[in-house]
């Protein structure tokens, strides 16, 4: 039914449009108006969203909260240790991410570097990825940027890897042979069986996803889009998925950060 | 387990509150299978109590049809200033506490 349903939509494009010239006109990427993936919700999830009580992610910031005051460890340092008060230090930080790191010159996101920061500086076990822990101090310190605008700079050093990002973003892919794009580019605002086709803008992460019924990272969401077409699913933290994180936030230039989202 | 309440800053006695809980919980359902196809265990918060001042007020019990991360409200009438205490346990035995206090003008 999705599959039959994406086909005629895809070919009603390719018919409608001569191919070239549309995406030759849509190679700056950026859709426009831009809209938050909140737009598309419906209005029960937006209220859950808006409801600093009732929005479950607040769950999740208000033990990475407590997190952010526990030491961990070999040193015995807490994260407020070095970085004081999240609500000062953090502000603003999650609008830059992803962004590359000095030591390994390669990009990193929040989740990347609370690891790295838990490895190096506190000598403790890292958290998994998709850990509650993870998601929890993920979700605290993307907190402290809600309402601020994204606002990575693509530079001489992430140039490359900004590029890869939007290759992928582009290329078909898997068993559907479909592209990013061509749901969340070429066709947001349209249905895909009951849902809208949203934008695909990252600023909301970590989510509650009411499917998911829990909080979920985007690279989890990555993946949920990469099984959705039937492709390679890569792991959590890969390379490709930060390339494409990347491109996605400066795609989403803009737009306010929301964390913690509600989405279905 | 992480929980939230909300409750008014302060009341006037007689006044009619709004009081609002949220717990951090898988509640699963007991329905669900794992990657290997062995069934998930049932575990949901089966009840929740507030008291206040000793007295209780609500009371709750719940089973599989409620959803991940429980989020409760009720009502109840501003009698004294005092503490409300919410304890709640799941079918795996874990319980859990969390109190609020309330102020009460005459």
């Amino acid at each position: 039914m999705t599959v039959r349903l994406l086909r005629n939509t895809v070919l009603a494009m390719a018919l409608a449009l001569p191919v070239a010239a549309s995406y030759a006109q849509r190679a700056p990427g950026q859709p426009q108006p831009l809209k938050s993936g909140l737009e598309f919700t419906g209005p029960e999830v937006r209220e859950l969203q808006q409801d600093d009580f009732a929005n479950p992610g607040m769950l999740w910031v208000a033990r990475g909260e407590t997190l952010w005051q526990e030491p961990a460890g070999k040193e015995g340092k807490s994260c407020a240790g070095c970085h004081g008060d999240a609500r000062s230090s953090m502000k603003g930080v999650a609008t830059r991410y992803p962004l590359m790191d000095a030591g390994s010159a390669r990009l990193i996101n929040l989740e990347g570097r609370i690891e790295q920061c838990r490895e190096r500086r506190q000598q403790a076990e890292p958290f998994k990825r998709e850990s509650a822990e993870l998601l929890a101090i993920g979700a605290y310190v993307a907190h402290q940027s809600r309402g601020m605008p994204v606002n990575v700079t693509i530079d001489w050093q992430n140039r490359h890897n900004f590029e890869a990002g939007r290759a992928m973003y582009y290329r078909r892919m898997g068993q559907m042979n479909l592209s990013c794009a061509q749901c969340h580019q070429e066709n947001w605002g349209r249905k895909l069986g009951p849902e809208t086709i949203s934008q695909g803008h990252g600023v909301a992460y970590p989510i509650y996803r009411l499917e998911w019924q829990t909080m979920g990272s985007l690279h989890r969401r990555f993946r949920s889009c990469l099984s959705g077409v039937r492709a390679e699913l890569l792991p959590q933290g890969a390379a490709e998925f930060l390339d494409l994180e990347l491109y996605l936030a400066w795609r989403a230039s803009g737009l306010p950060i929301e964390t913690p989202g509600v989405r279905r | 387990m992480t929980a939230r309440i909300q409750l008014p800053a302060a009341a006037r006695r007689g006044e009619v509150i709004e009081i609002r809980i949220a717990i951090q919980h898988t509640m699963e359902t007991g329905f669900r299978l794992d990657d290997s196809g062995r069934a998930i265990p049932k575990n949901v918060v089966n009840s929740l109590t507030c008291r206040y001042n000793g007295a209780e007020v609500f009371r709750a019990e719940m089973g599989s049809g409620v959803a991940a991360n429980p989020y409760l409200a009720f009502f109840t009438v501003a009698d004294t200033s005092g503490e409300l205490v919410f304890d709640w346990v799941d079918d795996e035995g874990r319980t859990g506490s969390e109190r609020a206090t309330l102020t009460v003008s005459v």
